[in-house]
């Protein structure tokens, strides 16, 4: 089965209902999307799929209609997305292992909406946990972004 | 007796000898020092166990691990600063396990004394036993401990690589060093000419480590101010390594199923539908429990469910309300521990206030799941009986996020039957700790699985539901109060505490000994409040339950801190005073910086002033070395409430990263919070009922309140900040819904009783 991922054709030799989580991470070898639940419910395997978010962990790889994009096709240190930077700005993270999904989760919420109101980011982010609490500079760094791409 | 009772011995023979010997620096420096774990190579050179220099730069070895806290940033910070070195030259890494990491103030936290009235002697007696932990290699991230451990510690290596450098200099120069400055990772001598670290390294790693005295703060250009964090942009991009992404060549990959009744066995299984399915390689017999080794991890947790398996009973009893009626049953034992016991408690009589309080069991629930990888090497053939010959030549590497490298060396060699220097660790960055990855059972757990596929990296991740369920649960814990006020004010104080005890049962795990005596964890948050009651008595009981429980953010601080708190709150109503207020002169004779701390929160939060339909609450718990005071607002939002907005103030008496610690505050809060709102494990047929977020979640985006932090320093020592936001969290909770509702809940969570906005 062939996916595009990050811009790039990648052929992955599983069944249909694999769950696209367990072949970026485990088949392909993309280790930014991570395993939180397995039922869709914490966020934090979240990529998009044409520029929608998805929970990767309930896609199976045979449902994929379009181009993928993960945490590592966002940007990358050398080159963060105005998003990242703005999670670097406000020193989001703390274990960080929800950030990628988080990231994600954001980016399309801005895409599709430029200026988000308080109630639009609850919404849009609601089904991504953070046990570390960072939903505040969360929260900030979703502005700031906003701020930034609306002005780029 | 175990090995601890061995070592404890010898560490007071160690500790005599070094006061008599004088402590120059701290008692690190005090007797000798442990082996330098690293070795330099043609390219880099170590200078000490916490730095190593190379052509790129500076790499800081941090002996604790980043589990969100910030320890990658700042105990850097601690070597940056005394070194002289750029913040964007300097890297982190987690040390490998070694004596030289050992955790000097984790015994001082263990102490049967309030913090805020520690007398300089029993300070003294604290630090002196900083040497136990060097003697057993505890090399433990917890308790709140790692700034206030490393703060000599990794100064002084900043300050003694700078101090060989600068000597190494001098003499290729020919100069004399008090001529020589340094800066941005050079030496530069009087004639403006510089000389990289790096070029100097290799000669200075020759020279003696001299003595050297610390910069004053007013000196710092690093500590005391908000840091990037090191690890930040890494965890924007998706490219920090967390255990469950190690990624080895040919590895495969597997899951576990455990009995769900948990220290039960195993009667039997039947996997013939599992082998035969698609993607795996090979079923586990582990005795308590089974692990699918497979080509994916979705294709090893398809099959683990798929084994039919006939599993034992547990060896606690069945149900909540039996574990419960075990745990009730306490209170009429011996008490373990009576550490706060002033004046003179009367017997009971009319008129007195009396409370019951309960809370229930919790999971970690780290974002992460559990998981570990392992290979085993320096073999052919089968692991299974494996002759002398073939353990003497086996090498087990693992790499896991974990709280406890050494005890997870010790423990994984000790499983599969080699010697603790045939084993390495790898401590990758933890998706979350709270006390669940200062375990070693995933660690275990993946070696033994490891050792059916010599040669072949095993990478083990559960799955949520398998963590869920075998966790090491915050226990559940009851407490019965009494109380009199006269003239408004607080006169007496009766408190018993009945709960399993975290320490007997962990320290059983670690070190196959119990300790006898006082159990300070599971009285602390109650015992060791700075307030002035005349006539106070903390009392605990211990219970006998099997269910296995563990070090939980803040451990016995997150059940006192309600107890205690909310009972406080039900004296200063009862009195009819101002909660606040009640507590203000409560604290003011026993500790001054908490008495402020109260005040300032109150400032905070415009308190004594409150909109139509909201009310506030306020708690303060003082832990880790550190008084937190939190005031929280809730709103009626159509007879719902809504948790809108909360004022932490916390003193830990130098703030090393204000950043930091503001998140580390907020952070603490909403742990607690989640708890005080929805968390409860419950068992049934003796298994956790709970196994994934929707019925064990937590605060989100939507219901998490506004949150303002002020830091202050005035209190006497440096106090940590991991931790001692979260026990104030519920009690604050509680005690606003108290005063918008009229409703006095005394059970958490607090969702069985009132609805909030979810």
């Amino acid at each position: 089965m062939q996916l595009t991922i990050n811009g790039t054709a990648h052929e992955v030799d599983a069944e249909p209902d694999m769950p696209l989580l367990w072949a970026l991470r485990d088949l392909v070898g993309l280790t930014g999307t991570k395993f939180g639940c397995g039922v869709a419910a914490c966020g934090a395997c979240t990529v998009h799929v044409d520029g929608q978010a998805v929970r990767s962990c309930q896609t199976a790889i045979g449902d994929v209609w379009g181009e993928i994009t993960t945490i590592e096709g966002l940007g990358t240190p050398d080159n963060l997305a105005m998003i990242q930077q703005a999670w670097v700005d406000h020193q989001v993270a703390q274990c960080g292992y929800c950030q990628s999904g988080q990231i994600m989760q954001a980016a399309a919420l801005l895409a599709e909406n430029p200026d988000p109101t308080d109630a639009d980011i609850d919404d849009a982010m609601q089904g991504n946990l953070c046990r570390c609490g960072t939903y505040p500079r969360i929260r900030a760094a979703i502005r700031s972004a906003a701020d930034m791409m609306r002005e780029a | 007796m175990g090995r601890l009772g061995k070592y404890t011995r010898r560490a007071f023979l160690v500790t005599t000898a070094a006061v008599a010997g004088g402590v120059a620096f701290g008692v690190w420096k005090a007797s000798e020092v442990p082996p330098n774990p690293l070795t330099s190579t043609d390219e880099a050179t170590v200078l000490n166990p916490w730095l190593i220099i190379d052509a790129d730069g500076v790499t800081v070895i941090t002996p604790r691990a980043e589990m969100g806290q910030g320890v990658y940033t700042t105990l850097a910070a601690m070597v940056a600063e005394e070194l002289d070195v750029a913040w964007e030259d300097v890297r982190v890494l987690h040390g490998p396990p070694a004596q030289a990491y050992y955790n000097g103030a984790i015994m001082e936290a263990g102490l049967p004394y309030a913090n805020y009235a520690l007398t300089d002697r029993q300070r003294w007696v604290g630090e002196k036993m900083g040497a136990i932990p060097k003697l057993i290699s505890l090399q433990v991230t917890g308790g709140s401990t790692s700034t206030v451990d490393g703060f000599e510690k990794m100064r002084h290596a900043g300050a003694t690589a700078r101090e060989v450098l600068k000597q190494a200099a001098a003499a290729r120069l020919g100069v004399d060093i008090g001529t020589l400055t340094t800066e941005n990772g050079q030496v530069i001598s009087a004639d403006g000419t510089r000389i990289a670290y790096a070029d100097l390294a290799a000669d200075a790693a020759e020279i003696d480590i001299p003595e050297v005295a610390l910069r004053d703060p007013s000196e710092w250009k690093y500590l005391g101010t908000s840091m990037p964090r090191t690890d930040m942009v890494a965890k924007a991009t998706g490219t920090a390594e967390f255990g469950a992404d190690v990624q080895l060549p040919g590895m495969k990959f597997a899951t576990v199923r455990m009995n769900p009744h948990l220290g039960g066995v195993m009667n039997s299984f039947d996997a013939t539908a599992a082998e035969a399915m698609p993607g795996v390689e090979k079923i586990v017999d582990l005795g308590t429990g089974i692990a699918v080794i497979a080509r994916s991890t979705w294709h090893a947790m398809q099959a683990a469910d798929a084994v039919e398996i006939d599993w034992g009973p547990a060896p606690y009893p069945e149900t909540t309300d039996a574990i419960f009626q075990a745990i009730e049953a306490a209170f009429d034992t011996d008490a373990n521990s009576t550490l706060r016991d002033d004046g003179t408690i009367p017997e009971p009589a009319e008129g007195e206030i009396t409370a019951e309080y309960r809370v229930p069991y919790l999971a970690h629930a780290t974002m992460e799941p559990m998981n570990a990888t392992a290979v085993l090497e320096g073999i052919d053939g089968f692991w299974m009986n494996p002759s002398a010959q073939m353990r003497s030549q086996g090498r087990l590497t693992l790499w896991c996020g974990n709280q406890a490298p050494v005890m997870a060396r010790d423990k994984v060699a000790a499983a599969i039957g080699l010697e603790p220097e045939q084993v390495t660790v790898h401590t990758t960055f933890l998706g979350g700790g709270f006390g669940r990855r200062a375990e070693f059972d995933f660690s275990v757990l993946a070696a033994r699985i490891a050792t059916e596929m010599p040669g072949t990296p095993i990478k083990v991740i559960w799955s949520r539901e398998e963590d869920m369920r075998h966790d090491f649960y915050r226990p559940a814990a009851m407490a019965r109060f009494r109380g009199r006020v006269e003239n408004g004010r607080a006169t007496m104080l009766d408190a018993k505490i009945a709960a399993p005890s975290v320490t007997r049962q962990s320290m059983q795990r670690i070190a196959d000994f119990s300790p006898p005596g006082a159990d300070k964890g599971h009285v602390e948050g109650s015992f060791d409040q700075p307030y002035a009651i005349p006539n106070y008595r903390v009392a605990g009981h211990l219970a006998d339950v099997a269910v296995p429980i563990g070090f939980w953010r803040s451990v016995g601080n997150s059940f006192n801190g309600f107890f205690h708190e909310s009972f406080i709150d039900e004296m200063a109503h009862a009195a009819g005073a101002d909660p606040l207020q009640f507590r203000i002169d409560l604290a003011r004779p026993a500790h001054t910086p908490t008495a402020n701390l109260l005040e300032a929160v109150g400032r905070m939060s415009d308190w004594g002033n409150d909109a139509p339909g909201t009310a506030k609450g306020v708690a303060m718990t003082y832990s880790f070395g550190t008084p937190v005071a939190e005031v929280i607002e809730v709103r009626d939002e159509g007879g719902r409430i809504r948790i809108s907005r909360a004022w932490i103030a916390c003193d830990v008496g130098r703030a090393l990263d204000p950043s930091i610690i503001e998140a580390q505050m907020i952070s603490g809060l909403i742990y607690g919070l989640s708890a005080a709102v929805m968390g409860e494990i419950t068992f049934e047929d003796g298994q956790v009922q709970q196994g994934n977020f929707p019925d064990y979640d937590a605060l989100r985006m939507h219901n998490t309140p506004e949150v303002a932090v002020q830091v202050f320093e005035t209190n006497a020592h440096m106090g940590g900040v991991g931790e001692p936001g979260t026990p104030p969290a519920a009690p604050a909770l509680a005690n606003a819904i108290f005063a918008l509702t009229g409703q006095r809940i005394r059970e958490l969570p607090l969702w069985n009783s009132v609805d909030f906005v979810i």
